[in-house]
This record gives C-alpha cells, sequence and structure tokens, in this order.
C-alpha cells in the first residue's frame, strides 16, 4: 500500500486539503493534485529552478520538498503572484515590457524567485539581481531582458 | 525521475527521531533535502523510511556562549547568514555560505544536512574544519562529542551511527578583530567548489600570532594545512609569507576526477590560500 | 493604410498567458483515464540484449503493460525510416523503436512500462530484466576511424557512416602560388539541447476510427505526422500531431523520436491516453546532441595575408544512429568560406559513429563550427603574419559591392550558393566602434598593472538562414469580426504569435487583439515544414502578408460593390471598411465575412468564392544570408584560468527586422548559448561510453551569474529574396561567439603564447596551457 498522508495547507491565498502519497514532490501536487500547471518542473534535481514556489513566502524548490512538508504552510506559485483582479504584479508587467521571456518555461520559477528576493532587495545592482537568477536556467534569453525586467519592476515597487 | 516508495516520518523531538532509527533498518533522515531529495529523485538512494527532521523541536537555533557558537543542526544556511550573532563573531560564515548553491537552495538546506551528506567540495565542512568545530551526536545512549578531525570518516561518510543523530555544531569563535578570507574556485556561482580555501588569522602589531587554513575540495575530506599554520605563527603578514603557505598547499595528495587533475587541484590549492590568507590579513585588526 | 506594426517593438502578445501561469505545455494536458509511461533504457553504451523478462515488472500493481519490440504487430516491428535521405549515407543505421537485439548507446530505449502512475512506472522499470551481453564501445571521434577500432554496430566493418565535401575553385592553384600556408588543428565540442522544457509525448486514439492524436514538444509536427504515418501504414489524416506551447527547441525537438511511436501504439494498444514526459537524465542520453567535431585545415595566403584557398578535413562525430540524414554534418561545411572571398575550398568531412547518443543540430546546427573553423584560419594568419585580425579581415571580406556574391559552392539542388545583400567590413566597423576597441590597449594596460589579463577577439560570420519551401498562412476573417489566423509553423518561444498577427493586423487592417491565433496543429493546418534553421520568419511572414493582402482585397471588393464606391476610395482600419474621407459610409470585414458565408437560401455575391478568407504559401525564394561581425572582450584570471566575458558586442544583420525587441532577445539568448559552448558545455563520456555529468551540478550551462551583458547594434541588409526583405534571426548570435571568446582568451595569454585547438575552454587547460607558456619563456 502507499504511505500516503492527508494535508491541509493554504495555495495562493486558498486552503486546500488533499490526500498525499509522501514520496510526492510539492511540484507533482501543485501541478496534478492542485492542476496549477504554472509551476514547471524542469529538472527534478534542484539545479534549473523552474520549479520554484514561495512557502511562507521564502522561496524553495518544489522539486526538493515533499507535499506532505507543506502541510499548514502558505504556498504561493505563479499564479498566485497578480492580484485577485488579474492585474500583474509588477515583475510579471516588467518581464511582458523587458522581452524578458521566449518560451516561457522556465518564467514561473524566475517570476516567484524575484518576488523572494526584491522583497528583501528593494534595490538590487545588476549583479545582484544576476547572482540571484544563479539558481534558475533560461536557455532562451540569454538572461538580459530577465535582468532588465527585474531591475525596471525594482524600480516600480519602490516608486510605489 | 520519482522517488521510490518510502514510509514517512515526521518526529517532533530528537529522541524520538533516534527511536524511529532504531526501529528501523534502512532509514534516511531529512534534513533541508537539497541533497538528499535529488538523490531520491534519482533513486540514487533508495530508502525504505524518511525520517524528517524538519518537524523536530529544539534542532534550530543559534546560541552566542561568548566563546563559541553554537548551532542547532537543523539551523538553515539562510539563518546563519542573517543571523548578527554570527556576522559579529564569525564572518567568514556568512561569506563563505554565499557560495552555498543558491539563496533558494539556503533557505532550505542547514548546517546539519550539509554536515552529514560531507561532499569533500562542500563549504561548511571546510570550515568546520578552520574552527576545529565540535559535533554533538545524539542516539540511543545519550550525547557524544565528536571533534571535526574525527568527524570524516571516509569520502562523503561522517562519523556517525545508524542510529545516531547529528544535533549541535559547537564552533569556537576566534578573537574580536581576527582576520578571514574564504576564496573558492568553482566554474559557475553556486556550484560545488573545485577547490575552497577558509583562513583564519590573528595578528598583533604586524605578526600573526594564530592561522588556520582549510582547504575543500581538493581530497576527499577538507584538509589542515598544519604545516603552513606553524609556519606562519611569528612571521610577518605579507606576500612571502602567504606565498610559501601557498607552496604547502601545492603539496597536498590532492584527488583526480572526470573534471580535473590532482595537479590543477593542487595549483588551484596554491592560488587560494595565498588569496584568502591575504583577504584575512587586510581584514585582521578591524572592528569585526 | 491603418497602423504600422512591422519594425516596431512591439510587446509579445503570447506573454500574458505564460507569465501569469497559464501556458499549455504537453505536460500540463490531462486526459480522462490517461496512463503514465517510463522507459527502460540501456545502462550500457553497446551490448547484444538477449532475454527480456517483463514479468516481474508486469505483476506490480498499478502497471496496465510493459512492451517491448515483440508485443508489437508483427508488421511493425521494424527500424524507424530515414527522415532526410540523402546519397552520402553510406550506412543507413536508424533504431528500432524499441530495441531490438542490439543496443549501441546509454539511453536507448528497450522497454516501456504503462501504469497509472509515473512513479510507479518508474517502479515497475527495476523489475525488468535484460540479459546483456557486452560488445566494446568506440568513443573518441579522433580513434573512431583507426583498423583497430571497436564497431559501434556489430554488424558493420567500419564506423564510417559516410562521407560529405564542399569543393569549389581551383585548389591546387591557390596552394601553388601562395606565399603562405599556415595549418591548424583542433577539436570543436558543442553540446546538447537543453531547452527548459524536455521532450515529452501525450497521445490518444479515437475509439471511433478518427485516429492517433498526439500532442508532442516538438519542432516540426508536419513531419511527425508524416513519418508516424509511414511508418504506421495509415493515412495522414488518421494522425493528427499538436505542438502546444513548447519550452525551447534548439534543433533536437526537429526530428522524430522513438517515444513518438511507442506512445501512440501504447495508447491505441491499451484504449487509453498515455503520457510520457523525458525526465532530465533521460533528456541527456536520449534527445538528440552535438558532439565532437576534429577538423584540420591548412590556408593559403598572400604575404599581405590574403585567403587563396582553404583545404582540409573534419571528422564529425554522428553517434549511434542517423536520425536526421546529414543534415549536421552538411551545415558545417555550408558556411565555407565564411564572410570571406576565398577563390577556392575543398574540405572533406567523414561522418563517423560512436556509441553515443545520436547526433542532430543544435542551436546554429554546423554553423558555429564551419563559422570557428574559418575564423581560426584568419587568427592564425593575423598571428603568423603580425597583422591585425581586424585587418586581415578587411583584406579578405566579400565587399559590398560584390553582392549577390556566387561563392563557387553549390547548394545541395545544384544551384549557386549566393550571398544576397550585406556590407560585413561595414558590420566590423560598427561593432568596433560599438565595443570601443580603440580604447582597448588603455584598459588592458591599465588592467595589467594589476595583475589582470584581458583580451579581445574579433569574428564575423554569415548565417545561411530562412530555406523554403513554405510555411503557410490562412487568415479567415469570422461573421463576428475576429480574424482567425493560422499556420503550421510552431514556436519554441520566438514570438510566432506576435510577428504574424501583427503582419496580419498591419496589412488587413484590424487590431491585433481580434485575432485568434492558432499553430502547429496538423488537424487545423494543412501543411508546414519546422521551425528550424532560422527559416520561420522568412518564409511565414511573405505568406501571412500574401494572406492578409488578398483577403483585404477580397473585402475591398466586396465592400465598394455594396458601398457603392471605388475600391480605390476604402480603406480599412480596426476591422471597418470605409470611404476615405466618408467614414459614416462603411461595412465592419464581419457583415462582409457572413455575405461570403451566408445562410441556406442566400446567394454568395457574384464573383465571390465563399468565405472571406485566403491561405497563402508564398514563401522564402533562396536562402537569404544573415551576418554579424562580434567583439568578445575577456579577463583571464592566470592564478585560476577562469575566463570572465567582460563585455561582449554584436553587429547583427538580418535584413529587415519585424519586430526589434524580438530579434534583440534571439541574438542575446543566441550569443549567452554560443559562450556556453566556448567556455562550459561538455557532455563527458567515459571510455566505455558512460555519461558522465547527467545533471545540471556537472553539465555546466550559462548561468546569469557569470554571462556578459550584449551589447548590440543592427545594420539592415534587405534580401531581396523575399517582399518583406527578411532574413533569419534565430541562430547568429550563437554561430560566431565561440570564436570571439576563443580568439579574446589567446589575446589576453599572447605574453604565454597561448594557442587554443579545443573548446570548451576549460580552466585547467588553460592553465596547462599557462604553464607551458611560461615554461618556456623562462627556458
Amino acid at each position: 500500500m502507499a504511505d500516503t498522508r492527508d494535508i491541509e495547507l493554504t495555495v495562493n491565498g486558498e486552503s486546500r486539503s488533499a490526500t498525499v502519497e509522501t514520496r510526492t514532490s510539492l511540484g507533482d501536487f501543485l501541478r496534478q493534485a492542485l492542476g496549477l500547471t504554472g509551476t514547471h518542473l524542469g529538472c527534478e534535481h534542484g539545479v534549473c529552478g523552474a520549479c520554484t514556489v514561495l512557502v511562507d513566502g521564502e522561496a524553495v524548490r518544489s522539486c526538493l520538498m515533499l507535499a506532505v512538508q507543506a502541510k499548514g504552510r502558505e504556498v504561493t506559485t505563479v499564479e498566485g503572484l497578480s492580484n485577485p483582479d488579474g492585474t500583474l504584479h509588477p515583475l510579471q508587467d516588467a518581464f511582458w515590457r523587458n522581452h524578458g521571456l521566449q518560451c516561457g518555461f522556465c518564467t514561473p520559477g524566475m517570476l516567484t524567485s524575484l518576488a523572494a528576493f526584491l522583497e528583501e532587495n528593494p534595490d538590487p545592482s545588476e549583479r545582484e539581481v544576476r547572482e540571484a537568477i544563479s539558481g534558475n536556467i533560461c536557455r532562451c534569453t540569454g538572461y538580459q531582458g530577465i535582468v532588465d525586467a527585474a531591475l525596471d519592476a525594482a524600480k516600480t515597487m519602490r516608486e510605489g | 525521475m520519482k522517488p521510490a516508495p518510502f514510509t514517512y516520518h515526521d518526529p517532533t523531538s530528537a529522541a524520538e527521531a533516534v527511536a524511529l532509527l532504531g526501529a528501523h533498518e534502512d532509514a534516511k533522515l531529512l534534513a533541508g533535502g537539497q541533497s538528499l531529495m535529488p538523490m531520491l529523485n534519482m533513486r540514487f538512494v533508495v530508502a525504505d523510511h524518511v525520517i524528517d527532521l524538519n518537524g523536530v523541536e529544539g534542532l534550530a537555533g543559534i546560541n552566542n556562549t561568548g566563546d563559541a557558537l553554537e548551532i542547532g543542526a537543523m539551523t538553515r544556511q539562510r539563518d546563519l547568514m542573517r543571523d548578527p550573532a554570527v556576522a559579529a563573531k564569525a564572518p567568514i560564515m556568512p561569506e563563505a555560505l554565499e557560495w552555498v548553491g543558491h539563496f533558494q537552495t539556503r533557505n532550505r538546506g542547514t548546517i546539519g544536512g550539509s554536515l552529514c551528506h560531507l561532499d569533500p567540495a562542500a563549504e561548511l565542512p571546510c570550515l568546520m574544519a578552520a574552527y576545529d568545530a565540535v559535533l554533538t551526536v545524539e542516539g540511543p545512549d545519550g550525547a557524544r562529542e565528536v571533534p571535526f578531525t574525527e568527524w570524516p570518516l571516509a569520502y562523503m561518510i561522517p562519523n556517525l551511527g545508524p542510529d545516531e543523530l547529528l544535533t549541535k555544531v559547537t564552533v569556537p569563535t576566534w578573537a574580536g578583530g581576527h582576520g578571514y578570507g574564504f576564496s573558492e574556485f568553482a566554474r559557475r556561482h553556486g556550484d560545488f567548489a573545485i577547490v575552497a580555501v577558509a583562513a583564519l588569522l590573528e595578528i598583533d602589531g604586524g605578526n600573526i600570532s594564530r592561522a588556520a587554513i582549510s582547504v575543500g575540495g581538493a581530497d576527499v575530506k577538507p584538509i589542515r594545512l598544519e604545516e603552513a599554520e606553524s609556519a606562519l605563527a611569528g612571521q610577518a603578514a605579507g606576500p612571502d609569507a602567504f606565498k610559501a603557505a601557498g607552496e604547502v598547499a601545492r603539496q597536498i595528495d590532492a584527488m583526480s576526477d572526470t573534471y580535473v587533475t590532482s595537479a590543477y587541484r593542487q595549483r588551484l590549492a596554491a592560488t587560494l590560500v595565498e588569496r584568502a590568507l591575504d583577504k584575512a590579513a587586510q581584514r585582521a585588526g578591524g572592528s569585526a | 493604410m491603418g497602423v504600422r506594426y512591422v519594425g516596431a517593438e512591439v510587446q509579445r502578445m503570447e506573454d500574458p498567458r505564460l507569465i501569469t501561469g497559464h501556458g499549455r505545455y504537453v505536460d500540463d494536458i490531462t486526459l480522462e483515464g490517461m496512463l503514465h509511461a517510463a522507459f527502460l533504457r540501456s545502462p550500457v553504451a553497446h551490448a547484444r540484449i538477449g532475454s527480456i523478462d517483463t514479468s516481474r515488472a508486469a505483476e506490480l500493481e498499478g502497471v496496465h503493460r510493459v512492451l517491448t519490440l515483440a508485443d508489437f504487430p508483427a508488421e511493425l516491428q521494424k527500424p524507424m525510416a530515414q527522415l532526410y535521405p540523402a546519397p552520402p549515407i553510406e550506412h543507413n543505421k536508424t533504431q528500432y523503436p524499441l530495441a531490438h537485439d542490439e543496443v549501441c548507446h546509454v539511453g536507448q530505449a528497450i522497454a516501456c512500462v504503462v501504469a497509472d502512475s509515473r512513479a510507479i512506472a518508474e517502479d515497475a522499470l527495476a523489475l525488468i530484466d535484460v540479459d546483456y551481453e557486452n560488445l566494446p564501445a568506440v568513443v573518441d571521434v579522433r580513434t573512431a576511424l583507426d583498423a583497430d577500432a571497436p564497431k559501434a554496430h556489430a554488424d558493420l566493418d567500419t564506423n564510417l557512416m559516410g562521407r560529405l565535401g564542399s569543393k569549389f575553385g581551383d585548389i591546387e592553384e591557390a596552394f601553388a602560388k601562395a606565399d603562405h600556408v599556415f595549418s591548424a588543428s583542433f577539436m570543436q565540442h558543442r553540446g546538447g539541447c537543453h531547452s527548459m522544457e524536455t521532450r515529452g509525448v501525450v497521445s490518444r486514439d479515437d475509439p471511433w476510427g478518427d485516429g492517433l492524436t498526439l500532442w508532442t514538444s516538438a519542432q516540426s509536427p508536419y513531419l511527425i505526422r508524416r513519418a508516424l504515418a509511414a511508418w504506421l501504414g495509415e493515412p495522414e489524416e488518421r494522425v493528427r500531431v499538436i505542438a502546444p506551447d513548447v519550452g525551447g527547441g534548439f534543433g533536437p525537438k526537429a526530428g522524430f523520436y522513438p517515444e513518438e511511436i511507442v506512445i501512440p501504439l501504447a495508447a491505441r494498444m491499451l484504449g487509453r491516453p498515455v503520457k510520457w514526459i523525458e525526465d532530465r537524465r533521460e533528456h541527456f542520453v536520449s534527445t538528440t546532441t552535438q558532439r565532437d567535431q576534429h577538423w584540420e585545415l591548412e590556408v593559403a595566403c598572400t604575404s599581405d595575408g590574403r585567403m587563396l584557398g582553404l583545404r582540409g578535413n573534419v571528422t564529425h562525430e554522428n553517434g549511434a544512429w542517423v536520425p536526421y540524414g546529414v543534415l549536421l554534418p552538411f551545415t558545417s561545411l555550408v558556411p565555407l568560406p565564411g564572410a570571406y572571398a576565398i577563390p577556392a575550398v575543398d574540405v572533406g568531412l567523414d561522418m563517423v559513429f560512436t556509441n553515443t547518443v545520436p547526433n542532430s543540430p543544435v542551436r546554429g546546427a554546423g554553423r558555429p563550427n564551419g563559422i570557428y573553423a574559418v575564423e581560426r584560419m584568419v587568427e592564425t594568419i593575423a598571428r603568423e603574419l603580425d597583422i591585425p585580425p581586424a585587418e586581415v579581415r578587411r583584406r579578405n571580406y566579400v565587399r559590398a559591392d560584390q553582392m549577390p556574391y556566387a561563392t563557387g559552392a553549390l547548394l545541395r539542388d545544384g544551384s549557386p550558393a549566393t550571398y544576397d545583400s550585406g556590407d560585413y567590413e561595414g558590420l566590423l566597423d560598427k561593432v568596433l566602434e560599438l565595443s570601443d576597441f580603440a580604447g582597448f590597449d588603455e584598459r588592458r594596460a591599465k588592467a595589467r598593472e594589476e595583475g589582470r589579463y584581458l583580451g579581445i577577439g574579433i569574428s564575423s560570420c554569415i548565417e545561411d538562414t530562412g530555406v523554403g519551401p513554405y510555411e503557410g498562412t490562412t487568415v479567415r476573417v469570422e461573421p463576428s469580426g475576429k480574424v482567425l489566423v493560422q499556420t503550421g509553423a510552431a514556436s519554441q518561444g520566438q514570438g510566432h504569435h506576435t510577428m504574424i498577427a501583427l503582419i496580419v493586423a498591419e496589412n488587413l487592417g484590424v487590431a491585433p487583439e481580434d485575432i485568434l491565433f492558432e499553430s502547429a496543429d496538423t488537424g487545423k493546418f494543412p501543411h508546414g515544414i519546422g521551425t528550424i534553421g532560422s527559416r520561420v520568419a522568412v518564409n511565414v511572414a511573405p505568406s501571412a502578408l500574401d494572406a492578409a493582402t488578398k483577403v483585404r482585397e477580397k473585402a475591398l471588393k466586396l465592400a465598394a460593390e455594396l458601398l457603392e464606391a471605388a475600391e480605390a476610395d476604402l480603406d480599412i482600419e480596426n476591422g471597418i471598411v470605409s470611404v476615405n474621407g466618408a467614414p459614416d459610409i462603411s461595412i465592419p470585414l464581419g457583415d462582409l465575412a457572413v455575405k461570403l458565408a451566408p445562410m441556406s437560401g442566400v446567394k454568395v455575391p457574384e464573383g465571390f468564392d465563399p468565405s472571406l478568407e485566403a491561405t497563402s504559401y508564398e514563401g522564402s525564394k533562396g536562402a537569404p544570408i544573415a551576418s554579424g561581425a562580434n567583439v568578445a572582450e575577456v579577463e583571464v584570471d592566470i592564478g585560476t584560468g577562469e575566463v570572465r566575458v567582460l563585455r561582449y558586442s554584436v553587429a547583427h544583420d538580418c535584413g529587415v527586422m519585424i519586430n526589434p525587441l524580438i530579434v534583440k532577445g534571439q541574438i542575446e539568448g543566441g550569443v549567452i548559448h554560443g559562450i556556453g559552448n566556448a567556455l562550459f558545455e561538455r557532455m563527458i563520456f567515459d571510455d566505455q561510453g558512460q555519461p558522465m555529468n547527467t545533471n545540471y551540478g556537472e553539465y555546466l550551462l550559462p548561468l546569469a551569474s557569470e554571462m556578459p551583458r550584449v551589447d548590440i547594434v543592427h545594420q539592415e541588409s534587405p534580401s531581396p529574396l523575399n517582399p518583406l526583405g527578411v532574413k533569419g534571426a534565430g541562430e547568429g548570435g550563437t554561430i560566431p561567439a565561440a570564436a570571439a571568446v576563443v580568439a579574446a582568451i589567446e589575446n589576453a595569454l599572447s605574453d604565454f603564447g597561448v594557442v587554443i585547438d579545443d573548446y570548451p575552454v576549460e580552466p585547467q587547460y588553460l592553465c596547462e596551457l599557462i604553464d607551458r607558456g611560461m615554461a618556456q619563456a623562462a627556458e
């Protein structure tokens, strides 16, 4: 018999409960059980960063955390970044304006990572942004549009 | 790339975790998960039982005793970087932690996890070697203390019994104003080091009074350059002394692997020892 | 004419979905009753397979079927077909979808488990017992043709898959009259695909006989339809292939893979939809890749550095199978003679089997290799004759006044290879200015005072882009006034939606937001080729322009009748046809669409075909030649061998830019890919053919932290080969990058006499060269 646990957690502001197989990663759980397919699994060994989500506000690899470990936690995925009325998070808008994405696969992890990073570093240098996203691999953009978008969003957020 | 099935346990006390270890063969302890989870996902590690330490009370936290930092094994790397006592008493630690993975992995990764995983190229074991840290291990018969020199038994094998749990790391701190330098060469930001060097110096009137140099990545476990340390003692802090220390590092019996040769590791060790000492000397005497 | 979009930096229309987590990639697709597959892959590089016992796996709870080749219908127990048959292929080795009696690389698929979940399918893989009789493996391309080398295929007595060549001009005369002949030999290693989305297939078989549907992460869905239908012996209409959002392609997703046979077959046999998502380790060992080439070249030149002839030989690693014809090796020779007017070329290429992952193009295909080789010879001349590298280039460029310039080479169809337009020296001037090349000596001297070693390197390239024949477009105005735009061209992030929609919006006279865009679904658009070789803009822009223009003309003609006005007096703006100067006299396009698609009993207006729509397959009339000149400035840490690219400057010419924002993104991404090739990405196999670094901790993709900003300046030399004057832009960033970086490293280490003969340039290798140089200087 598969080892399962019942968990309750908050995802993007909504409380959710489910029975999960304990070997299921948080990433697979979000995608498969909750249908939140915005979180992407790119490597499943914690390097590419595509699966990054926020757990209690901290950016973590959802492929390296078991769903059962998210019990009682608050999880935010890319779907939860924009406001409930559909207006975009400043980062999302900046990615759009600065051509910060091409295929879009790494984008959710970039957005969640940078959302957490800018919370703590509202006025980063380009070097700091580059180091912040050094755990997120993008094969398409060469990172420049992403870096520009992050700096642009930081400015927007500072200016409120 | 999904883990093989396992039974999940989430103890709330160290004693309970130790009891679970005793009760189950083939159990793995899950700390921050930043090394174990990839290996489970890839099925390089297949375990019947996974014992999650994240709910264990009292395993996380930093206590400044004045002459040491007592760090709970489940203290996240992120918290070490943010802690004011660590920044004041052991400023090399946040500097070295910048090199550990990425901020997302440091949000989960723990000091204990890194020390038990014991990757030879990891930064935290290298640091603990420099500090002569003492590790507290709890088992069915109570606690025991292991000096770091006795911690690595072999390649990636810590001095930890199958029913034991690392609970605490005690880092004896150096005098205020000591110099510190961490130098590493990795191919990319956040990669495991090819070679990393932690250097600590106390300088008195321009002369070195105390030195510790630890080299990670060169061999299967961190190496203390004791010969260089004693040679430095009493010498003027300066390029000649540091170059000589680098030459000691060049003699390390370094390992070769798929990626680089022992000769290259030796060359890097020489360069990085020199650089770390230079950095440490520049910082010595300041208000640390 | 209404709003102009072509040439403007318009934000992409595909982005709102993708930045909010509402993309639809293959793994996002869930179908009722869907099962999950995992593949057992060979753990050894070369072996004969004895028995395969799947009984224990089949008994595992949650497992629905374990498939081996023997479980296929008898008539389908056959190898896959060659996608691109070509005369140079002497040994057309294509694999069986699941291994037959021999495996030839680590990762080759042997069996497939279909289960309730991927995790259970993986559990079952461990329960399949296979008898492997190990055979010797051949791995190193440099020794694979030695007589005593192990053979990659047990039934072949050679590892030579076939030979290619590029030959024109009088090579003997060129070398006979040369003042100097210089030679160089070097390795080139290009890595794998590493799209952030791996491959993946979801398939279902229609229970009422409507055939198979595949959602697959692919660049060429039409090729897959053709190949799968042919392999099954079924009509193409019974195979529908959809490429949904695709998370990067870069070449390796342009092929047709075993999983694209096995998964639909499994879905058919089980009567349930089946999903397979490649995991990252599988990507390393089963997605086609590029790997090694060994080049040995001689260049003949005059005493002032003018190139007269280039000759030599290339040994090209093919990997274990020939999945993709000779496209990759062919494109290695196509760039010759680069941006230069070299009158004679004779370069041969041996295609060599090894027991490694099959090879196919990765961003740029063989072009980065070919350009690197030519640029190496330019650098060799500059070094040997002590002429500045920029000056050697100036003396050799094909000049703007020589355009169109026939190189002397012949294309596959026998027509002369011709550079259509461009100004290569103009690009050099631009990039030298952009990079402040003139100020470099000062920067270098200042850095040297601090013990830092700076270097600068130039690279020039040409790129054959946009080969035909077509990527079609349909434009159809619906009664609602919404405009459906369909094409076969699949996007993996290039922004096709935006590009095509804006061409249609501008030329039809509708708002971009009124366009519904659909692509890469063989069930919705009948024909397509594929997104490869920087060809889509060049081919689809003409068809989009043509289809939109035809719809516009049809609308104006009908509106003229209905509004009793002359066509010349009408204009279309924001979807409404109106009389110039009398905007109240108007009719919406949607109303015109109703007239042309009326209810029963109502006539279609006289002289009109039904439906306000047009389909066009206007395409490229040749291969427009894009071009570039790049400058890399690097710093080398001689203590560690680390190379940092400090700044990277690009002068680029892809003709008329449809959307400069997208072009910029393509160049930036391409350059970083090229720098990754130059410095980081190396796929390592041991001498038994075991891949050593199948994870992203050890296979080093370029990260933001090490990569420089890329500064870009454009030159626009319109192509005469298509009505918009566009050239491809997808690979021009990658192609010259390695050459520029390597030249810069050599420049930085000129004190040590460093000459690089391999890339990626790894720190240990560089330290060895530095130490050797120091030792020689000390002697």
